[in-house]
């Protein structure tokens, strides 16, 4: 449960190395997604001599600031498949990055509220089996089972009518999860550099060819954005417009508490999820704010509604204090689906989108977003998630599908 | 929170209102005419300014007027609020030669912008 203890605090893991003229690929954002697509860039491609250039320090984004959920019990085939190659790849990683990350798999629980969501939510345990994730449909009893704090009384506004189950979901170590990678990127060659803010794009004709810096122009033959809320920022400067509102996402956590929580609670219609981290804070994480923002910092009225959810459905919350607060920058799409893969920019590649979600995408993210950056070609994961689907109309609607909190 | 200076009620809190994403986005004169690029253009790409950004409001909860708002996406500074239909306050010059008209930023937290 919640009572393992951390590892001790790591050695250097990674160098620091000054920028070199030029690279094979230069990947834009040192956080979760642009270290996986960097480590299987080398690893699965053996392109060795790329460089991550991360504007502040590694992983101190959106890898730093979400609520470490992994789960894949999305409703359309397209999600399931790439959020599920996402969960395996989490289940084998510790031991192929050599470092425990402490990935847990506690089980997420995502609650009906309403007759809508219970027929939404019965629906989706379907498709999901259908597409080989685990799940299932819990009663009201069965919730209580799993997760004896939560309040299952018909009593309260929103009643617990029941909740889809995904064993296989859990949690893990945001920060370490990062480091394994660096160490990972690092030890095949990869350049991580930090302090490194791309300031524009160097083109022939429509071709990329170069990254301007504060560091100093860096040469390359291929560009992969990671940039999450600044994507767009990025496209702008190389000439390009993205499909994408960045907003605040917030979230808190609690002070430690006794182990009290044994899974993840998710709650779409009072909007709030719960866990309780390793170390015993309470986490918690609602939707975004309305209006869009780059300050890394919500309204506080969000924090109070999230937190008014959480008292009602876990009583014994009611006495907890909030430790902290805080903001990240999420790239929200309107159907709810990240975009992997060309841009009108030749040998530039993007990927982004990931909105709320990209914590427990961040392993498929990489490797299929390396594939495409290293071969030129969608990979067959992210092929629907492509820019072209807002022009051909192919949606991936997962807002409201997908018991996604977004 | 934000406190959203109404052109109608003053200064109010921000779970008054309603957000309506970026202004000054107008629909297509001739829809069946537009490429699918085009449509998707107007359906999806909206800008994501990093900076002053003007955006659509409605006083969801007071006046139920909407209105248009100059934020800065950064530091969340309110700069102006002026009527929709109305060109950008800080853009206007540069467009059409003219005048300026008189910012109301800042703000004030009375709400000087009725």
């Amino acid at each position: 449960m919640t009572t393992e203890h951390l590892p001790e605090h790591p050695d250097f893991l990674w160098r620091n190395p000054d920028p070199k003229s030029s690279y094979d690929a230069v990947i834009v954002g040192g956080g979760g997604h642009g270290l996986a697509t960097a480590y299987y860039l080398a690893k699965n491609h053996g392109m060795t001599n790329i460089a991550i250039l991360e504007k502040g320090w590694l992983a101190g984004g959106n890898m730093a600031r979400n609520t470490t959920i992994i789960r894949s019990n999305y409703l359309w085939d397209e999600s399931a498949a790439i959020y599920e190659h996402a969960l395996k790849l989490w289940e084998i990683l510790p031991e192929e990055l050599e470092y425990d990350f402490l990935f847990s798999q506690r089980g997420v629980m995502n609650l009906a509220h309403t007759l809508g969501d219970v027929r939404e939510s019965v629906r989706r345990v379907g498709a999901n089996k259908l597409n080989g994730v685990d799940a299932e449909w819990l009663d009201p009893q069965q919730v209580k089972e799993l997760c004896p704090i939560l309040n299952i009384n018909d009593n309260i506004r929103y009643p617990v009518m029941g909740a889809t189950y995904q064993p296989r979901a859990g949690i893990a170590k945001h920060d370490h999860v990062a480091w394994a990678f660096a160490r990972k990127c690092d030890e095949l060659g990869v350049d991580i550099i930090q302090n490194c803010e791309v300031t524009g794009f160097i083109k022939d004709g429509n071709k990329v060819v170069g990254v301007k810096t504060n560091r100093g122009t860096i040469n390359t033959e291929k560009v992969g954005l990671c940039a999450a809320g600044h994507s767009s920022v990025l496209a702008e400067m190389a000439g390009f417009r993205l499909p994408i509102q960045s907003h605040p996402l917030q979230a808190l956590v609690s002070e430690l508490h006794e182990p009290v929580h044994p899974t993840v609670v998710m709650s779409n219609h009072v909007h709030v999820y719960v866990s309780q981290a390793h170390k015993g804070e309470l986490v918690m994480g609602a939707g975004v704010d309305s209006y869009n923002g780059y300050g890394q910092r919500g309204s506080f009225h969000v924090i109070e509604h999230q937190m008014a959810a959480a008292v009602e459905l876990f009583p014994i919350f009611a006495r907890a204090h909030v430790l902290r607060t805080w903001g990240g920058i999420v790239d929200t799409t309107l159907d709810a689906s990240p975009i992997v893969g060309t841009t009108p920019v030749e040998n530039m590649f993007v990927n982004c989108g990931w909105g709320t979600g990209g914590f427990k995408g961040t392993p498929a993210a990489g490797l299929t977003f390396a594939h495409t950056i290293a071969t030129g070609t969608p990979h067959k994961l992210n092929q629907p998630f492509a820019l072209e689907r807002f022009e051909t109309g192919a949606l991936i609607d997962e807002h409201g599908a997908a018991a996604v909190a977004h | 929170m934000l406190l959203i200076p109404c052109p109608n009620c003053g200064p109010r809190d921000e779970t008054e209102f309603h957000y309506g994403g970026q202004a000054h986005v107008a629909y297509p004169e001739n829809p069946a005419e537009l490429t699918d690029r085009e449509w998707a253009e107007y359906l999806f790409y909206r800008d994501n300014t990093k900076g002053a950004f003007a955006e659509r409001w409605l006083h969801s909860t007071g006046c139920r007027q909407w209105f248009n708002m100059l934020r800065d996406t950064v530091t969340y500074d309110i700069q102006a609020v002026y009527p929709m239909g109305e060109p950008r306050p800080d853009k206007e010059n540069a467009a059409t030669g003219t005048t300026a008209p008189t910012l109301t930023s800042p703000v004030s937290p009375e709400g000087a912008v009725k």
